[in-house]
């Protein structure tokens, strides 16, 4: 009550003096009427301005009130240098605004708990060791016989819960022409309550919809689907779906803030893990497992314990297996299994983005550290500017902490400023960015409250900036001497020195951002012209599912219709498209031996597609209608010199998938599953595949693209036409996605060009704020030496001495930096060495381009300040003195 | 902050007692009843009465209020608290304490 009132008193301080003022006058009115002599009624009260102080004082909080006059003059300060405030506030803005948009990005990917019990004790189940490919890996898949062995096994220790990855489902609520797109994600029915959640509406899935596969049709949506989709309609409980053969009946809605366990996408559905068609395979590892301990339950023991059953369970399903060599078989079983925290979830955006976002979130703070550097110049230079009246304020009583006081409140003034202006732009930042994550027609989805952690985070960083550019111009300004001061001598050279120290240290950080982003476009740039092998242009894949699968035939059938339509060149037929990410593979036997260690990888074609593509055929022949897999195969031309070792190999045989496969063609190289890879070994079999028994019927296939070169620019023009003709053929084949290759090309170097792009952005900021800096230090500096200046041109120095004088000092500063970079550059290099594509740290063009661009800005920022200093008249100057 | 001497505390004493008898009255009143009523012998300075009361005032013990005067003028006039009552027996206690002490010196020296 008493300290509140203080502080309204402080803030409306006019008016309480006037109140004060009105008492005593009031009093000494009621004195003069009560018959006493005005002068003595007067002499009794003292000085007038003495009584209101002394009640002011008791009244109002003092500390408040100085603080309020220092933010008006505060204020006042920054209005008068309205140009260098505005630009200190939006470099700071901006450099603020980006650290919290990348904080509010990391923190919702990388560090935001999962919305559920217990999150805190969630460990994800791996294995790391020598995988198949004879590289050392770490894997997060399991099979579920093997989930439900290490369940039973833990029992009484821990609970497991199997979560399949959220992935991108055809599903139909009507009729089958009405086919959308939704996350799905298998979750053991446990999830529910291990995780503590509750329905929004209806039920959630409960251990009676475990066990028997097949046996529980149920769906629970999340709340942001049901919302999206349904517009929160209580109605959707108990309508069905249709998801491949299956109908699913709908029971309930989660609640709003689970959206699934992986961060980036917000799962639609989740239905029960017995609904997986994988579900009793134990050679297919289909979800992640986690784990949660039960309290006081040791790890190590139970990793142990669950590693033992796991090996047992792989040793007994390798037990005869022969598509791999004895050695590497042993190898993979002697996998570790880890315990890995998993509080945040487990995502691909997460394995994916956490180096690209981690590396733009040191960006963002060396932007700041520049920023922040340039305005504690700035704060410097007015300091010292300011040096007469700071002296005055001295030496008419004001202590050194009110000083002190005086410059932080401005400069807490301008980090509010500019937090203001920075939170805008992280409002609109943060979501521009995630969309740019994912390909537009399939985004990656965060949710990015901004909630107390955000909130924290933004007051944290007003603080450090406020430390790192206001303490020490105030300190230096508070440390004025007023006797030299008002005389008007006070050395500069001390301000002079911070400021230029403040100068390498922008420099360096400046080289650092600008050799980093230079690495990072650089990757872009090679990955975005790395020579595909075929021609993307003018194509078109139609993927196309089948309710049931569909013979051959039919599939050439539709190829051979579509071909027919105005607009189409030539159409093909293949499993899945080229970096589309699919892929299928097989340890590589020769001369009818057991297989080798290297694995090649697969894709059916039918014939005509390489000419589609313009995948050029190197030796031998195309394959044939009449050619079937397994049977005839196209090799690549790394097959042949992995396996062949550069001899010619049409005619001969290899064995792959346990079967025997003859080359009849040699074709170039193509890039298979993703740009940033080595070539692999491909090998390209016919798309009419035989069954594995003696007669060799054709198999029929339920999925399968057509790839259509079209004859105009724009393929996407005849997407809806094609997908008509489809429909209307009636034989049972829907599609379920249409892209042109070279979206699906695009795709592949999505990450690459978002952090380039960022990288670019702060690289330009960085080297802007970098030429303010040393504008702004210069001019300064000349003009605090104006005198100096002056006296040695009228001594009759020359023009190239001035300049020497003026730069001498900034440029070594600016090699220094330089320098301090290249080594920060190299040692911060080797961190994120795997965003890299064909670029290496240490290429001198890498290092010389960050340096020709600094040293270019800043002839470009000092040529000013150097005029100005060419420019000065000793006599103007002397006369004025 | 106004001086502490001696008389501060027996200033409290009887501005709170002046009040807790005559309630909401303003400064001038107040420092006329505490002469009236010693006699003539007893005088608050203004210059000490007024930072006495505001500091009362910001203590919680007395509440302040403004008032339409039949001058025409506004006057503050100032009550007692539920606190300052408080505040008022311990002055009291205090000061009866004291005197006896001063008084016991007086006799016995």
């Amino acid at each position: 009550m008493s300290l509140w009132s203080r502080i309204s008193n402080a803030v409306r301080s006019e008016r309480l003096n006037r109140e004060i003022d009105e008492e005593l006058q009031s009093h000494m009115e009621e004195a003069i009427a009560s018959g006493r002599d005005p002068k003595e009624v007067h002499r009794a009260f003292g000085s007038a301005l003495r009584a209101r102080e002394t009640s002011h004082a008791i009244r109002a909080a003092g500390w408040l009130e100085s603080l309020v006059a220092d933010a008006r003059f505060g204020w006042r300060q920054l209005c008068r240098n309205k140009i260098t405030s505005t630009t200190a506030v939006l470099s700071l803005g901006l450099a603020m605004g980006s650290c919290v948009g990348a904080f509010r990005l990391i923190d919702a990917l990388l560090w935001r708990p999962l919305p559920v019990a217990n999150a805190d004790r969630l460990y994800s189940l791996s294995r790391s060791g020598i995988g198949f490919n004879g590289t050392f890996q770490t894997f997060d898949g399991w099979a579920y016989p093997d989930f439900k062995l290490m369940s039973a096994a833990a029992k009484d220790k821990a609970q497991l819960i199997a979560v399949s990855f959220a992935d991108r489902y055809d599903i139909t609520y009507a009729s089958d022409e009405e086919m959308e797109k939704a996350y799905i994600q298998y979750v053991s029915v446990s999830m529910f309550s291990v995780f503590g959640l509750k329905p929004a509406l209806g039920r959630l899935l409960t251990e009676a919809d475990d066990g028997v596969p097949r046996s529980a049709p149920y769906a629970v949506l999340s709340y942001d689907y049901w919302s999206n989709r349904f517009g929160r309609d209580p109605s959707v409980i108990g309508r069905t779906f249709r998801m491949g053969n299956d109908t699913f009946q709908i029971v309930g809605v989660a609640e709003k803030p689970f959206t699934g366990t992986g961060p980036g996408v917000v799962t639609s559905i989740f239905v029960p893990v017995c609904m997986n068609r994988w579900f009793a395979e134990p050679g297919s590892t289909w979800h992640n497992t986690f784990l949660i301990p039960r309290p006081g339950v040791p790890l190590e023991p139970l990793r142990q314990q669950l590693e033992t059953v796991s090996h047992a369970f792989e040793a007994d399903r390798l037990k005869g297996a022969q598509g791999a060599p004895r050695e590497i078989i042993d190898r993979f079983l002697n996998q570790r299994l880890n315990f890995e925290s998993a509080s945040t979830g487990v995502s691909w955006l997460q394995s994916d983005y956490r180096k690209a976002l981690n590396t733009i979130g040191v960006l963002v703070v060396m932007v700041l550290l520049i920023a922040c550097a340039n305005v504690a110049n700035l704060m410097t230079a007015q300091g010292a500017a300011r040096a007469q009246e700071l002296a005055l304020r001295v030496s008419i009583g004001a202590g050194r902490h009110r000083l002190v006081q005086l410059i932080l409140v401005q400069s807490a003034m301008l980090a509010v400023c500019a937090a203001a202006l920075g939170s805008v732009f992280a409002w609109w930042a943060a979501p521009f960015v995630l969309s740019a994550i994912n390909p537009p027609d399939d985004p990656a989805r965060l949710f990015l409250p901004a909630d107390w952690r955000v909130l924290c985070f933004g007051l944290a960083l007003i603080l450090c900036v406020i430390l790192l550019f206001g303490v020490m111009p105030a300190l230096r300004a508070s440390a004025v001497r007023p006797a030299s001061a008002l005389k008007g001598g006070e050395r500069p050279h001390t301000s002079r020195r911070m400021m230029h120290s403040m100068i390498a240290m922008q420099v360096a950080f400046c080289f650092l951002v600008l050799f980093v982003s230079g690495l990072l476009v650089r990757s872009f740039d090679r990955l975005g012209h790395r020579p595909l092998g075929f021609s993307s242009d003018r194509l078109l894949l139609l993927e196309a599912v089948a309710q049931n699968p569909q013979p051959p035939v039919i599939w050439d059938q539709m190829a051979e219709s579509l071909s027919n339509t105005s607009g189409v060149e030539k159409v093909a037929l293949c499993g899945w498209p080229l970096l589309a990410g699919g892929a299928w593979n097989s340890y590589v036997s020769l001369n009818g031996g057991p297989p080798g260690s290297i694995l090649a990888f697969g894709l059916t074609v039918s014939p005509g597609w390489l000419d589609v593509m313009k995948i050029p055929l190197i030796a031998g022949r195309d394959l044939r209608t009449n050619d079937a897999s397994p049977g005839q195969a196209v090799v690549n031309e790394t097959f042949v010199k992995t396996f062949f070792e550069g001899e010619s190999p049409v005619g001969k045989s290899y064995g792959m998938w346990r079967h025997k496969y003859q080359i009849v063609g040699v074709v170039a190289d193509a890039p298979y599953r993703d740009l940033r890879e080595a070539i692999l070994p491909v090998v390209y079999v016919p798309f009419h595949q035989v069954a594995d028994t003696p007669k060799g019927a054709l198999l029929p296939g339920d999925r399968a693209t057509f790839v259509v070169r079209t004859v105009a620019d724009d393929p996407l023009a005849l997407a809806a036409a094609l997908r008509r003709k489809i429909a209307d053929a009636h034989v049972g084949l829907r599609v379920s996605n249409i892209r042109t290759q070279t979206e699906v090309v695009r795709d592949k170097t999505i990450r690459e060009r978002l952090i380039a792009m960022l990288a670019l952005f702060f690289a330009s900021v960085a080297l802007l704020l970098v030429a303010m800096g040393l504008y702004g230090v210069l001019n300064y500096s000349v003009l605090q030496r104006r005198r100096e200046i002056g006296i040695r041109m009228a001594i009759g120095s020359p023009r190239s001495r001035i300049i020497r004088l003026v730069v001498v000092n900034v440029f070594a500063m600016i090699g220094l930096g330089a320098c301090a970079g290249v080594a920060l550059g190299l040692e911060s290099a080797r961190y994120i060495e795997s965003l890299f594509f064909q670029v290496k740290a240490t290429d001198a063009d890498m290092l010389a381009l960050p340096a020709c661009a600094i040293f270019l800005t800043a002839l470009v920022s000092t040529l000013p300040a150097i005029l100005l200093a060419l420019r000065t008249d000793p006599t103007e100057l002397l006369r004025a003195e | 902050m106004a001086k502490t001497d001696a008389l501060q505390g027996s200033l409290d004493l009887l501005v709170l007692k002046i009040l807790s008898r005559r309630p909401r009255l303003h400064g001038y009143a107040i420092m006329a009843a505490i002469a009236n009523t010693s006699g003539e012998v007893l005088r608050a300075e203004e210059g000490s009465l007024y930072p006495a009361l505001h500091r009362m005032e910001e203590a919680g013990w007395v509440r302040a209020e403004w008032i339409k005067k039949d001058s025409g003028r506004r006057a503050r006039v100032y009550e007692l608290t539920a606190a300052g009552k408080k505040q008022l027996g311990a002055e009291e206690s205090r000061w009866q304490s004291v005197s006896l002490a001063i008084n016991r010196v007086l006799r016995e020296a």
